[in-house]
């Protein structure tokens, strides 16, 4: 039909391959982490060194998740789509790999810095100030060179997983830049320049789009390739997914303010953000439905395709939690979830369910292409559904039952108008459930382990085929 | 193949799909709007701020209630404050325990933001007003209560309670999931790095917190002090700073 189908394009998947392994390995230790300072709630005597203590290893946890697992994730499959959809080598391979081992510099920076507890106190932005400045040349750089291969792209039209992308490179870098203004006190130090109620706005601001571009738009992006790639099957809608792109590109910004309901920030910002989450329903399951009814006419597949089974709880997690977010942001709602584990519990629906589903599913696609094999047992990769679905739902019920207990004992009064509960009593009365936590991360986890093994176990195999391969023709 | 080629978008759509510069531009437009609308105004709209806001001020100016910042006269120092004079900058000390406080994530359990709800007057006191965190760099309002509210726990307990209880908190409270903070006694503070940060303070863009050259040289008063008594001056100095009256509204 056209040159590039004739003539098979070459593309740059060395680099793709690093960071799919990458990311594998950081699910297991981000995870892991997860699951210790969950334990460390349920079992204090756990923080027995100040390395250690929950308050230096969370901050540790959701860097290894989101920058080390997500990052990896959305950069590999980044390059892998823009490669692919636009029919094109990478713009500069070189820069690629400057992106991988610059990001790891980064992780590894992570690891050492803040369980010494050096940290600028924001949430999600903790690392350290010269971090930060490497974090923002390494994502230019990683931005830079995805656009540009979108502009040598040999297609005409730019592929809407690349849209996606796009806007989470343009969005983080402005997040990054304004919420990491800083003055340094030392080399590992410093404080914002914000303070207060502008600082709280511009944090959650931050922390919101994060989710939102980060975790959102970057990781349906990957919905919008593997959905269709897996099933073999065209998107349900070209026009809901333009929808579904301006909407959520447009919208998701206003957010961050139904963090601070009711605190000091003034009422209009908290209103203005409840107001826009709820309207972030209609896009958010336009895209979920998309996704969905992108299998139908081949929902037989689910009985035999593992890896599209990951695909599809993704887009049903992710359903569910863009409607639960909404409902959590309307002032009466938040007035009881607000503090609670309710709110653990719902970005653990979102991250669990929906962002590290659709990136396993997206991983384990790519690994058979990249190798150009079949996965090494089938039945591992069902093994490890199971173990992520069941880990993900034993946790997030933990949490929804601790998070609106919590809630209710707070504002329950006794018939004689004083506090029936001190706060320390609802401390106690979540002791079962940040054990059922425990377990149900732990769950999760083990199916991380039996993910990197049967990667590690393809790989090794594809390597040997083609060891094998290689001796006739030498001979 | 299937319906779907059938299915065409706009002109403009079309257009922007084809072009990777003007979907840049476009994106980067989109993107922006939220936050400028919802971040901006809140460094000039008087009413964000509570000691700025017109009723409040007008109370304030006829002397109806106490003062909301702490307006130092020529000549006094940090210690001539007195509880109910208002929001001042932190003391030397007081800004060594909030250094510990960030370094060992304590916002990650314990929230300074109490709300305006009859349970978390009842179980922590006034609720807070945004002033209070005006020299807050960053703030530390918190979004989880693993343990409660802390944005009044300044003089709510002795000092040796606080001392025991950081130090082992399951003696004080057995139910208490907090992890120990004994080693905080082992470590000194640095008088050095007190006024390096007491500087940082006073470089800010927005709210500095104007310590005088006298401050600045009192700094020295820390040097010998562990971090556990930095801790406990920080933590004493939370929610005091004004003397709130009863039946006022407070916020906007």
């Amino acid at each position: 039909m056209n040159a590039a189908q004739v003539t098979p394009v070459k593309y740059d998947m060395e680099v793709v391959r690093w960071f799919s392994i990458a990311a594998i390995v950081y699910l297991v230790v981000g995870t892991l982490l997860g699951v210790w300072i969950a334990a460390e709630l349920a079992w204090p005597s756990l923080n027995f060194i100040p390395e250690i203590t929950f308050g230096r290893l969370r901050p540790l946890h959701t860097n290894a998740v989101i920058f080390a697992f997500g990052g990896c994730t959305l950069m590999a499959t980044g390059f892998y789509m823009v490669q692919r959809t636009g029919a094109t080598r990478l713009w500069s391979n070189g820069l690629a790999w400057f992106t991988f081992w610059g990001w790891n510099l980064v992780i590894v920076l992570a690891v050492i810095t803040l369980p010494l507890g050096i940290t600028q106190g924001k949430e999600y932005a903790e690392l350290a100030w010269p971090i930060d400045i490497l974090i923002a040349v390494v994502w230019l750089a990683f931005g830079l060179n995805h656009i540009m291969t979108v502009a040598i792209r040999k297609t005409s039209h730019i592929y809407v997983s690349n849209w996606f992308t796009m806007s989470m490179i343009v969005m983080i870098t402005y997040l990054h830049v304004v919420n990491s203004l800083a003055i340094p006190v030392s080399l590992i130090q410093s404080y914002s320049i914000f303070s207060g109620v502008q600082d709280a706005m511009i944090q959650w601001w931050w922390g919101h789009n994060a989710v939102g571009f980060y975790l959102t738009s970057g990781f349906l992006a990957i919905m919008y390739y593997f959905v269709p790639k897996q099933t073999g099957r065209p998107i349900f809608s070209y026009r809901l997914s333009v929808l579904h792109f301006w909407a959520l590109t447009f919208g998701y910004v206003w957010l961050g303010a139904h963090h601070l309901q009711y605190t000091a920030l003034p009422d209009w910002t908290g209103s203005l953000g409840a107001a826009i989450s709820l309207a972030m329903i209609i896009p958010s399951w336009g895209g979920a439905i998309n996704g969905m009814m992108t299998l139908s006419g081949a929902w037989d597949r689910l009985r035999t395709d593992y890896i599209l089974r990951f695909l599809v709880v993704a887009l049903a997690f992710y359903a569910m939690s863009t409607f639960e977010g909404p409902v959590m942001s309307l002032k009466t709602v938040n007035a009881l979830s607000h503090y609670t584990d309710w709110g653990i519990g719902h970005v653990h629906s979102g991250a669990l369910g929906w962002v590290a589903m659709v990136g396993i599913g997206a991983l384990y696609h790519m690994v058979k292409k990249l190798w150009n094999t079949e996965m090494y047992s089938d039945s591992l990769v069902n093994v490890h559904f199971w173990l992520t679905t069941v880990g993900t739902v034993v946790y997030i019920v933990a949490m929804w039952v601790s998070g609106i207990m919590q809630g209710l004992m707070w504002r329950d009064y006794d018939e004689y108008g004083a506090l029936t509960y001190t706060f320390v009593e609802s401390v106690s009365a979540m002791y079962p459930y940040y054990a059922m936590r425990t377990i149900g991360g732990l769950i999760f986890h083990l199916g991380t382990w039996v993910m990197l093994y049967n990667v590690v176990m393809t790989v090794r195999q594809a390597s040997v085929a083609r060891g094998t391969a290689a001796v006739p023709a030498q001979a | 193949m299937s319906d779907h080629d059938k299915i065409y978008s706009t002109k403009f759509q079309d257009k922007v799909e084809r072009s990777t510069v003007l979907m840049f531009v476009l994106v980067a437009i989109a993107v922006a709007i939220g936050g400028i609308v919802e971040i901006i105004p809140l460094f000039y709209l008087d009413r964000t701020m509570t000691h700025l806001s017109p009723d409040v001020k007008g109370k304030v100016d006829s002397k109806e209630i106490s003062p909301i910042v702490w307006q130092r006269k020529a000549g006094q120092s940090l210690d001539d404050w007195k509880p109910g004079d208002g929001v001042r900058p932190y003391k030397p000390l007081e800004l060594a325990g909030r250094e510990v406080y960030i370094r060992e994530g304590c916002y990650l359990c314990h929230s300074q933001m109490i709300r305006p709800f009859r349970d978390e007057k009842d179980r922590y006191g006034q609720y807070s007003v945004s002033s209070e965190s005006m020299y807050d760099h960053p703030h530390q309002w918190g979004s989880k209560r693993t343990g409660p509210d802390l944005a009044r726990v300044g003089d709510k307990y002795s000092d040796e309670w606080h001392r025991r209880h950081l130090k082992y908190p399951r003696d004080v409270v057995p139910e208490s999931v907090m992890p120990n903070y004994a080693f905080l006694e082992d470590k000194k503070v640095g008088a050095a790095k007190v006024k390096k940060t007491m500087e940082v303070m006073n470089a800010m863009p927005f709210y500095p917190a104007d310590y005088t050259e006298a401050d600045i040289a009192s700094a020295a008063g820390v040097e010998g002090k562990t971090e556990m008594d930095a801790m406990i001056a920080y933590l004493q100095s939370l929610g005091n700073h004004i003397k709130f009256t009863e039946g006022v509204n407070y916020r906007d």
